[in-house]
């Protein structure tokens, strides 16, 4: 009786020590997963989104950057005035603001920064960006003064990639395997292969970031991701690649899923150029032939909002153009009939690696086979995908989603995968790179939306969402993916 | 005549001898029903399945199995029955056809090899199969399918080129303890060329040997297929394939594990019951086994 009383006491107490050692200490600590590992850590030097997963505002951060709403908030310049010919950006540079080598961040950083990024020879994946630029001046050291040559209206919106965040000449060297920015965490560690660890700066010049220690692991089979997260290994992941598992997550107390949205509109890309997809008709008739719902519920397991145009929902100035290309097999075979194709037609569609892709290609296929078009599957990694497709163009259709935010210029390119060609659209997107006014803006942006839905140039299926599991203690991640990243800055346990 | 019982059929193996011994094998006839019954499958799904799997219904998607579905259904809401029925002729295709390329090189190859033994020939023959056979098959036929494009075609000839090396070790083996036969000797001195004694008195009797190891490769070309369509190498979709299946379901094995049971058990019964079935018929065929066991 004693002996069992003692025992129970024992226990007790021991639980009474656990319970205020937690109360007292939360966690500091997080392994977040992702499913690609980055192939280096120059953000500013590779169009790789795990790149910017890893480093973005963790370790660098840029004169403005993206909020978790996808508002832009000011970042290493406080505060900015812009003249009023909407020429001449001048930022105010934060104070006191070291890397993590100890060097002082100043002016002349933003302009070696800034210079690098749009000069001649720059590896930047997004030299678009930089391209309205004509003079990066250095005011003093705290003053920086960028001239454009035209008014842009999204300059302030362009300096918050993670292709235009601020890098230092005494680090750039070695960016590669040990990247040196100003943000709250500092690199510690990569293992090739595995994970990238990332620690704490205690000298960083903004709030503090909460935990000590962040380690991203890299698990690219959905199926250990889905283990590892089950099993704890991984306390939160981000871009969870099976939708199917969410429910579990969900059901489980011991978890929580964020469903968030993405800038990534998910399409059956043609190739323009391909006859006899260089025909209208014909890629209007793929258009009907494909049920957005049915891709969405068999590939996405409903997690996905339908798009008929290659813009976000989310966006102000989106229209919703998917009655255009409503689901009807029987007005798609007559518009075949109109073109006057010979049926079947066999065409090559690749299909990358992630679940929309392979999934949705197998529903879009048998939907296809319905009104007299044979696609040939093939499976690619991802590497293939970007040489022969991409690149190559390779290819008569294939699903992919484009994450770049407020992307629709990729159709004023001719030479771009799809090979989409419209003096029209080129028209129009001429008008909105010169065009500030706000109202005008937005007009514009409707009209070229427009432009490619008339033209059918590809089959918009859905805008991805970002599916997130964390465990439920976790507080402070992005919900929605403004941009790729994993912002940790702001990311505590509660317990 | 030197010795009657090993150049002479046996006297106690008459037809009705073989059909009876081959009845009291267990794992003959447990293999034999097996491979039967997923052929017979196969066959049936060229007239007729459950459902038709070209059409998914996403709506009916992940049922648990039913008097309507027996097996349930996939990720697309297609009856798994109806894909294992298909499915088991996608394996069988790529098996027969992968154990004929190793048997239509192989065993010629083997044949030329023992009837010019000793020599350059011999050697060149023998080296080669021994390159071929040092490369685990897998990995090269990973490259191959990697290299030409995944396909079925491609996944049937790797499968084959690998089976070339085992029909041709076999067939010379089995050819050159003939070879030292007195009827052999009979036939060369009644004229006939190596060639014609190859393929008329050699070949004939080392088909016992050939069915048996064609039986057992069989099965390994159905698990190499399942295994190149499991890592997308094999046979692309919309044709079903028992692999893919398996790879389709391993996401959601924890919701719909009906997804996978079944084209499990089907790869696992396969390559038993083949299993079973080349033990059962190496059992009759083997002289020496056979006289212990009657």
């Amino acid at each position: 009786m004693t002996y069992a009383f003692l025992a129970r006491a024992g226990a007790a107490s021991a639980l009474a020590l656990s319970a205020s050692l937690a109360l007292a200490a939360p966690r500091t600590d997080l392994t977040m997963g992702q499913q690609l590992e980055p192939p280096h850590l120059d953000p500013t030097s590779a169009a790789a989104g795990a790149i910017d997963a890893v480093t973005y505002a963790n370790i660098f951060e840029g004169l403005t950057r993206f909020a978790s709403d996808g508002s832009i908030i000011p970042g290493l310049a406080e505060s900015w005035e812009i003249s009023d010919d909407g020429l001449e950006y001048t930022f105010k540079l934060a104070e006191g603001v070291k890397f993590h080598d100890g060097t002082d961040f100043d002016a002349e950083d933003v302009k070696f920064s800034l210079d690098r990024a749009r000069a001649e020879d720059s590896a930047n994946a997004q030299k678009g960006l930089f391209e309205g630029i004509t003079e990066v001046t250095v005011v003093d050291p705290q003053t920086v003064k960028v001239t454009l040559a035209a008014p842009n209206g999204s300059f302030l919106f362009n300096m918050a990639w993670g292709d235009a965040v601020i890098v230092a000449p005494e680090s750039i060297e070695t960016i590669k395997t040990n990247p040196v920015g100003t943000g709250a965490f500092r690199f510690e560690n990569w293992v090739q292969g595995d994970s990238i660890t990332l620690v704490k700066n205690p000298e960083y010049w903004g709030e503090p970031a909460k935990l000590e220690k962040v380690t991203f692991k890299f698990i690219s089979d959905p199926t250990a991701a889905f283990a590892a997260v089950m099993a704890e290994d991984v306390q939160a992941f981000g871009a969870f690649p099976a939708p199917e598992n969410l429910p579990q997550f969900d059901a489980d107390p011991r978890f929580k899923v964020l469903v968030g949205s993405t800038e990534g509109e998910t399409i059956l890309a043609i190739n323009n150029k391909l006859p006899p997809f260089d025909n209208v008709k014909v890629r209007e008739a793929i258009a009907h032939a494909v049920n957005r719902q049915e891709v969405i519920d068999g590939a996405q397991f409903g997690y996905g909002t339908p798009i008929g145009t290659h813009f976000a929902p989310h966006h102000p100035d989106y229209v919703d153009l998917t009655g255009m290309s409503d689901h009807d097999p029987e007005k798609a075979k007559a518009l075949l009939e109109e073109a006057g194709v010979s049926l079947p037609i066999q065409v090559k569609m690749t299909l990358p690696p992630p679940s929309y892709a392979r999934r949705g290609g197998e529903i879009i296929a048998a939907a296809l086979r319905e009104i007299g078009i044979e696609p040939q599957i093939e499976n690619v990694e991802w590497a293939q995908w970007l040489e022969t497709t991409f690149r190559g163009k390779d290819f008569g259709l294939t699903i992919i989603s484009h994450t770049e935010p407020m992307d629709i210029g990729i159709y004023a390119n001719p030479d771009y995968y799809f090979q989409y060609d419209s003096a029209e659209f080129q028209g129009v997107m001429d008008q909105l790179n010169l065009e500030t006014d706000e109202a005008k803006r937005s007009e514009l942006l409707k009209q070229a939306q427009e432009i490619i839905a008339q033209d059918y140039v590809n089959a918009y299926l859905f805008q991805l969402p970002l599916l997130t599991v964390a465990n439920a203690k976790i507080e402070g991640l992005w919900e929605n993916a403004p941009t790729q990243a994993a912002d940790m800055t702001g990311v505590y346990w509660t317990e | 005549m030197s010795d009657p019982r090993v150049d002479h059929i046996p006297p106690e193996a008459t037809p009705f001898r073989t059909w009876h011994l081959a009845f009291r094998s267990r794992n003959l006839v447990i293999g034999s029903v097996l491979t039967l019954v997923f052929v017979a499958a196969a066959l049936i799904s060229f007239v007729w399945t459950p459902y038709d799997i070209s059409k998914l219904a996403i709506s009916e998607k992940m049922q648990v199995p039913s008097w309507s579905h027996w097996m349930g259904t996939d990720h697309f809401g297609r009856d798994i029955l109806s894909m294992i029925m298909v499915g088991a002729r996608t394996s069988i295709a790529v098996a027969v056809v992968a154990v004929g390329i190793g048997m239509l090189f192989g065993v010629p190859l083997g044949l030329w090899a023992a009837a010019r033994r000793g020599s350059m020939l011999d050697e060149v023959i023998m080296r080669a199969n021994d390159l071929v056979f040092a490369f685990p098959s897998l990995l090269i036929a990973i490259m191959i399918t990697a290299t030409f494009g995944p396909s079925a075609v491609n996944a049937i000839i790797a499968i084959g080129i690998f089976n070339i090396p085992v029909f041709a070790r076999l067939t010379r083996s089995g050819a050159l303890s003939l070879w030292q036969r007195d009827f052999i000797l009979a036939a060369r001195v009644s004229g006939k060329s190596s060639a014609r004694i190859s393929f008329e008195h050699i070949l004939p009797n080392v088909t016992n040997l050939l069915i048996v190891q064609g039986t057992i490769q069989f099965s390994l070309g159905i698990l190499a297929e399942a295994g190149l369509s499991y890592v997308g190498l094999g046979a692309q979709p919309p044709v079903p394939s028992w692999g893919r299946m398996l790879a389709d379901s391993q996401t959601m094995i924890s919701i719909a594990p009906h997804m996978a049971i079944f084209p499990g058990l089907a790869i696992l019964l396969t390559v038993l019951g083949l299993n079973l079935m080349g033990d059962g018929l190496r059992d009759i065929f083997d002289p020496k086994l056979r006289r212990s066991r009657a």
